[in-house]
């Protein structure tokens, strides 16, 4: 360790003035992380001429204790044990200007259950420092028992299929298109037809909440009864995401409570409602037996750049945390960003009971969800029925899988639309079962499957082609290598 | 009308050898299997009669579909399901229904709608055949 890396005795540390964030005790590289700690692991990428290890002993810093300068007032605390402590430091294996900051938390900086709490410390200031030229939050490592501060999803996978009535396959929704301008009887109509054509939810989009072409309460109204009809046509429960979002709590709390009022099994809020206001809508839903179908509107903003921001895997597990039962979490094939390996990290974080470091899918710490309910993940955007293989081999069965275009865009209609992803989709988990090689097999086991189904043939037919093949901005650091033995 | 509750609702009925292969696909996964019928095939229906508990530590999808050829002797006109059960932890619950007897003819459900206050309706299904007590609804 270099000379100027050694920690100062106190009568130095706590002069008056100014002093490198690694010499004021925020960089331990000999620290062990405690099991109750928090971890934070960082991507840095320093001013030119800015040390690593000091731009990391800064993130520390800035995000638990420290300010620009000493202040002998530490002294009245357990200084020590509030400092966060960046712990590691490495290089990132592609980029030499960017490095991984490992940063430990003591347990008792953060509130029991409140992630604004959270990420005012984490994602604070921090993100503006001078020092640095751009800052990643990658990952975190959440103690259990700072897990266990928090309700966890209202509902969780398990009892959703419990109260749906539905399982062994991912379910199906679709988005109502256009996103913007239907009335709401004409927008039930879209609900009914594609509810009745066979997927189990239907959804409104992030961005309708009450307009001057449909108020919220007609939409609820026009959908609950597209709701009922399809479930006397086909002796299923169906739902439609009513979106809540609206401009204060106050307001939320009203649509949420007449949806429930109406029988609605699902409402829906956006991402960009805030931390705060997501937990009391998971808290509502857990009161009052509702799923919380969360999209994640807004997130790309600080979540695409591989650079600066938060990795969506953190944004999951905030939202885990926070308690929502649906979040948005990629489609690999679809119009929208997405790496394969990097969204299955996403999709364990909002699965599996616990995470193991799995470096190739961007997941950097072992997570023990401490039995919090399981998010069930959502696949939107640009996919289609000719894709059930891909979906059902890079996704799984637990899964809503949406096609909004692929529902809508039918040439027979919406009603059809539905049934071609039905059938489709139980074909594949069918064929799967049945012990096939479906992800080879794949346009077979399809084609065979539209022989007695011609929504599906037309709809094979018709989108054959679409594919969105773009290079990910977002791709792990790490790729797994074949070993030789 | 067809009831599509269950995994596969929207294929063609499944021969004996097709649930003979979905069933070995839940043995081998550790479920238990079940057989389940009923008469009244509303949605919220959770609680159809139990053909026999649960076959826990069958190794054969063979047994399953002997005796599920035993309770169509029996309720060859109701609906039959066939449900697994996984007991591992943080599942404990259903991971495969798929209904695999039916009706000859489904009348479906009514839709009776109660005009409560403003313009909210209370929504109630019903089963056309729930008019008759059970075990006279399907011939």
């Amino acid at each position: 360790m270099p000379d100027g890396d050694k920690k100062l005795d106190a009568k130095a540390r706590y002069s008056a003035g100014v002093l490198e964030y690694k010499k004021m005790g925020y960089w331990e590289p000999d620290y062990l992380p405690k099991d109750t700690d928090v971890i934070a692991l960082f991507r840095i990428t320093p001013q030119d001429g800015v040390d690593p290890v000091e731009a990391a002993a800064a993130v520390a810093g800035e995000s638990s204790t420290a300010t620009w300068t000493v202040v002998w007032t530490d002294r009245l605390t357990a200084c020590e044990k509030y400092r966060a402590k960046a712990y590691r430091v490495d290089p990132t294996p592609n980029n030499p200007k960017e490095y991984f900051a490992y940063i430990a938390y003591e347990l008792d900086l953060f509130e029991p259950g409140s992630i604004a709490n959270l990420t005012a410390s984490i994602i604070g200031n921090v993100f503006g420092f001078k020092p640095l030229k751009a800052l990643r939050l990658e990952d975190m490592r959440l103690p259990v028992a700072y897990v266990k501060t928090f309700q966890g999803p209202a509902t969780g996978i398990v009892v959703e299929r419990e109260r749906l009535n539905c399982y062994g396959r991912p379910l199906l929704g679709a988005t109502v298109k256009p996103k913007l301008g239907l009335s709401g009887r004409n927008y039930g109509r879209v609900v009914y037809e594609a509810l009745k054509g066979g997927l189990d939810f239907t959804k409104d989009d992030e961005n309708i909440n009450s307009q001057p072409f449909m108020h919220w309460r007609d939409r609820f109204l026009y959908c609950m009864e597209a709701v009922n009809r399809a479930s006397a046509a086909t002796g299923e429960v169906k739902g439609t995401y009513l979106n809540v979002t609206a401009g204060t709590m106050e307001e939320m709390y009203k649509r949420a409570e007449f949806a429930k009022e109406l029988g609605s099994v699902i409402i829906m809020i956006d991402l960009v409602i805030g931390y705060t206001a997501i937990q009391s809508m998971a808290k509502w839903a857990r009161d009052n037996d509702m799923i919380l179908h969360l999209h994640r509107a807004g997130h790309g903003t600080y979540t695409r750049q591989k650079t600066h921001g938060v990795s969506f895997r953190v944004i999951a597990k905030w939202m885990r945390l926070a308690g929502v039962d649906h979040i948005h979490a990629g489609t690999v094939v679809g119009k929208l960003e997405g790496d394969p390996a990097t969204t299955k990290g996403y999709y364990d974080i909002c699965r599996e009971e616990q995470n193991s470091v799995s470096l190739e899918t961007g997941v950097f710490f072992d997570q023990d969800w401490a039995s919090l309910n399981k998010v069930m993940p959502v696949a939107s955007g640009g996919i289609h029925a000719g894709q059930m293989h891909q979906l059902i081999h890079y996704l799984g069965e637990d899964v809503v899988l949406q096609f909004g275009g692929g529902t809508i865009g039918h040439p027979q209609g919406i009603a059809a639309g539905a049934t071609a992803n039905r059938v489709a989709l139980e074909a594949m988990v069918y064929a799967r079962n049945a012990g096939r090689d479906y992800l080879a097999e794949g346009p077979t086991i399809l084609a065979e499957a539209a022989k007695t189904c011609t929504p599906l043939r037309e709809a094979l037919d018709i989108w054959k082609d679409v594919t969105f093949d773009y290079a990910s901005t977002d791709a792990p650091d790490f790729v797994p290598t074949t070993s030789v033995s | 009308m067809r009831v599509t509750q269950g995994t596969f609702s929207f294929l063609p009925d499944f021969t004996d050898q097709q649930i003979h292969e979905q069933v070995q696909y839940c043995i081998d996964n550790d479920w238990a299997v079940s057989i389940e019928y009923t008469d009244d095939p509303h949605p919220r229906n959770t609680y159809w009669e139990m053909w026999g508990h649960p076959m826990f530590d069958n190794p054969d999808a063979a047994a399953v579909v002997y005796e599920l050829n035993e309770c169509r002797k029996v309720y060859g006109s109701y609906y039959i399901r066939i449900i697994a059960f996984d007991s591992s932890p943080g599942w404990e619950s259903i991971r495969l229904s798929f209904i695999v007897n039916r009706p000859s003819e489904e009348p479906g459900f009514k839709l009776s709608r109660t005009e409560v206050k403003g313009r909210n309706i209370q929504y109630s299904i019903t089963p056309y055949s729930s008019d008759k007590p059970q075990g006279s609804r399907y011939k």
